[in-house]
């Protein structure tokens, strides 16, 4: 088991690293580079100016040296200075990260347990009413743009409510939890459902095609002949091993939204790493945009070491390997 | 009165193909600890008809009687149903790999077969109950193996683990379909004798679903032949061996790899089952049978009493008297499976 994790940790250190140097040749060496320097100093800037700046940026070094510059400061945490207001790229992303765990917080329960709930159902009703239903809407959501279904939720929801003077919900904004929990729910609702309803529905099918398949297994059988009640011999017997697929995906949605709830949080205006990625690659600052990738990559590393330790755990035939 | 008596069964299933009518009237009877063979190839209905009996062809259209302790199983409320599974009744499959859940302790297993019927019973109380259990079906330092997980056992053990299971509220009834098929030759004796010993000491009835007849002839009492979804012949299992009437059954004794056909030569039957949908009329084994004639195809023969043969019946035109018949084998064909089946 410890080998097992040691590998795993061994593999995702790996990835990082290679994180890093693509990285580093796509914004250091590729196109764009050259540039940086130029359109920090403004378009009427001298060349001495922009000399300056490339010069404190160390973009007139050598690669091995701006590469070697480059771990040594993220080894320390240190993930530079924005191009623009001198500020240090971790405060920023440190701003960017409660909001958007604050969205994956509330979001993925959301999804998961419409999903496996709904997934559920239509593994033992398959072909009717219900799972027919849930399938189309499933598929109706699944294909739904994020930025429509938000503005649509906008629509509803915040302007339909408030102009019939129901404000039950904020359009945008973002109220920090230890400020005032009950305002940070509230604003929190929409952006939630927006991205719990995209994402129920690979729930749902994940959760229906893993159930029909463990619910024809041998050992579904076994639990049957021994005179268990239907309800243990579905969420005891076959919801436990349907669920090891479900939490794989689970794990690794969560960790790859931390980069990737984008277009949700540029829909309901709320400034956290998905929003602050979008101004910086308007405002080309490139710092952040790589202290956000960095960030969003290390997410996703951890989330998939964290599934493996998970299923490690969940599964007793994979320990012994 | 029979332990179970299974009236006229039928199971069908709506599939995309059309009707497939799996099972087509089988009646059979299993007497208190007597053990029944029921054997047939692959698809002639062997394990449909006992899960219909009890409840667990699900999606299928089952009608008939089963009648189980004097009760009818088929008109049973699903929670009736459950109180016989695994108290009245034990199970066991073909595959004991896939079996039992990969994700529980075997332990865990057995403990929650003892208490889903009697939740009076205390979980320390029923653990070691199952510990029990494990050293009786003959698994070694099971205070140590009761903790461990399917996938740490062997084939044979974990088969034995599934009959403790089975075994664990000591049933009246143990349906064993296929238990030693996945298994290699000398697991498989074991536990044949491991069952044979569980049945003296327990009194416990057994159905033994095979398409092994070396299987019967280690633990049946009586046979079923079972043939496309209907019974072909049955008997006490000595009649079955030594005085067969169906031709179907004189293939499976062909095709017996471990009796006394000269050096390995194995005959199997020629062709296929027919399909279960739109079943022919007449015999069902016409198409395969090398005794049919035009009278075969016309309608299907009932299955009738052997004569001078309690509870032998067959259910094929052949003549019934036995001189005759045997005067038709020698007539027509070699007689190298009458030999095969006298030397065993
Ligand atoms: N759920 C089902 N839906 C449709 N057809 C089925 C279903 N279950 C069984 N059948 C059909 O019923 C027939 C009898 O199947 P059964 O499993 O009883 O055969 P068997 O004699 O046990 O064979 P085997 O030796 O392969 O286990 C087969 O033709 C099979 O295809
Ligand atoms: S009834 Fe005819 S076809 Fe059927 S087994 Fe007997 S001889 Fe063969
Ligand atoms: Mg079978």
């Amino acid at each position: 088991m410890l080998t097992f994790l040691a590998r795993r940790l061994a593999l995702g250190i790996l990835v990082m690293w290679l994180v890093t140097v693509i990285v580093f040749i796509i914004f250091y060496i590729g196109p764009g580079s050259a540039d940086v320097a130029r359109a920090l100093a403004g378009r009427d800037a001298p060349p001495s100016t922009v000399a300056l700046i490339a010069r404190r940026l160390l973009l007139d070094r050598p690669w091995y040296v701006q590469y070697g510059h480059f771990i040594w400061e993220l080894l320390h945490g240190n993930l530079g200075f924005d191009y623009y207001h001198d500020e240090p790229v971790t405060t920023i992303v440190a701003q960017g990260i409660p909001i958007t765990l604050s969205l994956i917080v509330g979001a993925a329960p959301i999804w998961l347990l419409i999903g496996v709930l709904t997934g559920m159902y239509s593994a033992r009703h398959p072909r009717s009413f219900l799972d027919r239903s849930f399938t189309t809407f499933a598929l109706a959501f699944y294909s739904t743009p994020t930025f429509v279904l938000g503005v649509l939720l906008i629509l509803l929801l915040y302007y339909q409510l408030t102009i019939h003077g129901i404000a039950l919900f904020p359009g945008s904004g973002f109220t920090p939890l230890t400020q005032n929990p009950f305002e940070w729910f509230r604003g929190l609702v929409l952006p939630w459902l927006t991205l719990a309803l995209v994402a129920a529905a690979t729930y749902t099918r994940l959760t229906r095609s893993s159930m029909l398949d463990v619910l024809g297994e041998d050992y579904v059988r076994t639990a049957r002949a021994k005179g268990l009640s239907e309800r243990r011999v579905v969420w005891r017997h076959a919801l436990r091993a349907a669920l090891t697929p479900i939490l794989t995906q689970f794990g690794i949605d969560v960790g790859t939204l931390v980069g990737g709830t984008v277009i949700t949080e540029q829909v309901f205006g709320l400034p956290g790493l998905g929003w602050t990625a979008v101004h910086s690659i308007e405002q080309q600052d490139l710092p952040v945009i790589i202290g956000i990738v960095i960030v969003a990559s290390a997410a996703v590393v951890v989330a998939n070491i964290v599934v493996d330790a998970l299923y490690a755990f969940v599964d007793p035939r994979v320990r012994l390997h | 009165m029979a332990l179970l008596e299974v009236l006229d069964l039928q199971v069908r299933f709506d599939t995309a193909d059309g009707l497939v009518q799996a099972v087509r009237g089988v009646s059979f009877a299993v007497e208190s600890g007597h053990t029944l063979g029921i054997v047939g190839e692959s698809g002639s209905g062997k394990s449909v008809s006992t899960q219909a009996a009890f409840g667990f062809a699900r999606g299928a259209h089952v009608s008939g009687r089963a009648l189980f302790e004097g009760r009818d199983l088929l008109a049973m409320s699903d929670r009736e149903l459950r109180a016989v599974r695994g108290a009245r009744v034990g199970m066991i499959f073909q595959d004991p790999l896939t079996s039992l859940h990969p994700m529980y302790r075997v332990g865990w297993q057995i403990v929650e077969a003892i208490r889903a019927h009697d939740r009076s019973v205390t979980k320390r109380a029923a653990r070691s109950r199952a510990i029990e259990l494990m050293a009786r079906v003959g698994i070694p330092q099971p205070e140590r193996r009761v903790d461990d997980y399917p996938h740490q056992f062997s084939g044979g053990m974990r088969q034995r683990v599934m009959i403790a299971m089975a075994m664990a509220l000591t049933p009246s009834l143990l349906i064993a379909d296929e238990p030693t098929t996945a298994l290699d030759p000398t697991v498989q004796a074991q536990i044949l004798e491991l069952l044979r010993e569980l049945k003296e000491d327990f009194g416990t009835a057994i159905i033994m679903i095979t398409h092994d007849l070396g299987v019967i002839a280690e633990i049946a009492d009586d046979v079923v032949v079972l043939y496309a979804g209907k019974i072909m012949e049955e008997a006490a299992v000595r009649d079955l061996f030594y005085h067969y009437h169906h031709p179907y059954t004189e293939g499976l004794m062909a095709s017996l790899p471990s009796t006394g056909v000269r050096r390995g030569e194995l005959v199997p039957i020629d062709g296929q089952p027919p399909s279960p949908i739109d079943p022919l009329p007449g015999c069902p084994f016409a198409p395969r049978c090398r005794y049919a004639t035009a009278e075969c195809t016309i309608e299907a023969p009932q299955l009738l009493e052997i004569p001078g043969e309690p509870r032998h019946r067959s259910a094929c035109v052949l003549p019934r008297e036995r001189a005759a018949r045997q005067a038709l084998r020698e007539t027509r064909f070699a007689p190298a499976t009458r030999d095969m089946v006298l030397d065993r």
